[in-house]
């Protein structure tokens, strides 16, 4: 299989904007879904009335629904009713939309793995609630969900690849571009791959080095 | 012990659901004075105790603290559980702090008190319970009886006027329990108003200046230990002693 290098050189300026963008996308994505996530996961563990319902039938929506169509719901749905959005912020929501269900259910199930007698014994001290959440149950909780929210980081920034079904030019998107106008598939195709690897395996080591690190921490009585 | 009333237990009910746990329990303790409950599994002594400390909600009935109700709700709940201390059966020291930290959190965050005091006030007390080597380490690298010590200390630095223990040797290993037994006695020798539940007999004997004997949802005996032990007046109370003195004689002829 011999490569064009000159071809991988004159587009890799394509490659590294691609790059740039989609880590825009996800870097912004994951943020909101991490506020999205600790908002819904507190109104579930306080069993909030009412808004704890219609939390749980947008997790279920968010869940069982394609980012893809959750994209075009936005791209191409949204505007019949007057409200257009860019591109770009369209795959932000829409990434959003799809986290924060995701780190919503890992953050609930590190806050529910605190055991009751951990809060009562906070209680029982005189501790108010929002100082036993800080104090207690959350550095707790953390632990436990780290794990989780690392795996959902991951699959995030991999679901970005969705975003150049709404044109948005991506990895993806260029890939796709590349390969319709040159057929030059292997190198596009190569490129692509370590593109993506270039970005997520030193998150995946990172987010490993946490793990282990919380493992080691691994308070537990 | 002086006659000052420090809690008083007025018309007690407690119901889960349609089962009355608690029915109409009346109970003042002094200032100083050590009660220790008895009564069989399931009697409701937990509860009791747990009503005491707000932690759950009263069916019927009051708790005062100084004259002060006790609710389970609002602030007035977190004032007054600063000034009840209690004890779990099984520690709860929180695991992602260490010893000092555990100790020092609530009194520096919720009473607003100077860390050094806290510190110092802590260390008095580790050293005396042989535990001030301990302070860095975290619960898990300690010993059950280490760590009930520490959960003593821990409820001790917040200054309270009663202390609660529920079954806090029930989970030890028996070469463990006499130390935590001996930190409480050293308490009620300093006059501390205390609410002991307890399944050692000879302790509560030794302890205690008053013994309750719940069944039933009621306080079925209240009487001076030695009067309890030797002359208890109800056949229930005589029936739960006796099941004691089987377990004696068992282990007596090993
Ligand atoms: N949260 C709860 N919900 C429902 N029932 C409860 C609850 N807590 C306690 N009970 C019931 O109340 C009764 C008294 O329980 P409690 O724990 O106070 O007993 P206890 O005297 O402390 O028993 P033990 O000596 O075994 O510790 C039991 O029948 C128990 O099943
Ligand atoms: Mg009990």
């Amino acid at each position: 299989m011999g490569l064009n290098f000159d071809f991988i050189v004159k587009y890799l300026p394509w490659y590294v904007d691609a790059a740039i963008l989609t880590v825009r996308v996800a870097f912004l994505g994951i943020l909101f879904s991490l506020v999205v996530g600790i908002i819904c996961s507190a109104v579930q563990y306080y069993h909030i009335p009412v808004i704890r319902t219609i939390v749980s039938v947008y997790i279920e929506i968010s869940r069982n629904t394609p980012l893809l169509v959750q994209l075009f719901f936005l791209y191409f749905g949204l505007p019949k009713i007057g409200i257009l959005l860019s591109a770009e912020t369209c795959a932000v929501v829409g990434l959003t939309f799809l986290g924060g269900s995701y780190m919503s259910e890992s953050i609930r199930s590190g806050l529910e793995s605190v055991e009751k007698s951990q809060i009562e014994s906070a209680a029982s001290l005189g501790m108010g609630k929002v100082l036993t959440m800080k104090e207690v149950i959350f550095p707790q909780a953390l632990a436990v969900s780290v794990p989780g929210i690392c795996a959902n980081v991951i699959f995030l920034i991999k679901e970005t690849s969705v975003v150049s079904g709404i044109a948005l030019a991506d990895l993806m998107y260029v890939a796709n571009d590349l390969i319709g106008l040159y057929y030059e598939t292997d190198e596009t195709l190569i490129m692509l791959v370590l593109f993506y690897l270039i970005i997520l395996l030193p998150i995946s080591a990172f987010a490993s080095f946490i793990e282990r690190r919380l493992r080691y921490a691994g308070f537990g009585n | 012990m002086e006659e000052r009333i420090q809690l008083k237990v007025k018309g007690l009910v407690k119901r889960f659901g349609s089962e009355t746990v608690l029915d109409g329990i009346d109970l003042d303790v002094h200032k100083g004075e050590v009660v220790v409950v008895l009564g069989p599994s399931g009697c409701g002594k937990s509860t009791l105790l747990r009503c005491m400390n707000g932690l759950e909600s009263l069916s019927e009935g009051n708790i005062f603290l100084d004259g002060e109700e006790v609710s389970s709700s609002g602030k007035k709940i977190t004032m007054l559980r600063q000034k009840i201390g209690m004890v779990f059966q099984s520690y709860d020291l929180f695991p992602h702090k260490n010893i000092m930290d555990n100790i020092t959190l609530a009194p520096v965050k919720v009473q607003k008190r100077p860390k050094k005091d806290v510190e110092s006030q802590a260390e008095k007390l580790l050293k005396r319970v042989g535990l001030w080597e301990k302070r860095k380490s975290y619960p898990r690298e300690l010993s059950g009886g280490q760590k009930q010590r520490v959960a003593i200390i821990r409820a001790l630095c917040m200054n309270p006027e009663v202390m609660l223990f529920d079954e806090v040797t029930a989970a030890l290993d028996p070469e463990m329990v006499r130390e935590v037994l001996d930190v409480m006695l050293e308490l009620a020798d300093g006059g501390m108003t205390m609410v002991i539940v307890t399944h050692e007999m000879q302790f509560a004997r030794a302890i205690a200046d008053r013994v309750i004997f719940l069944d039933g949802g009621n306080i079925v005996e209240d009487l001076p230990p030695e009067e309890f032990f030797t002359a208890p007046k109800t056949q229930r109370a005589k029936d739960f002693l006796q099941t004691f003195a089987y377990e004696k004689r068992r282990t007596d002829t090993n």
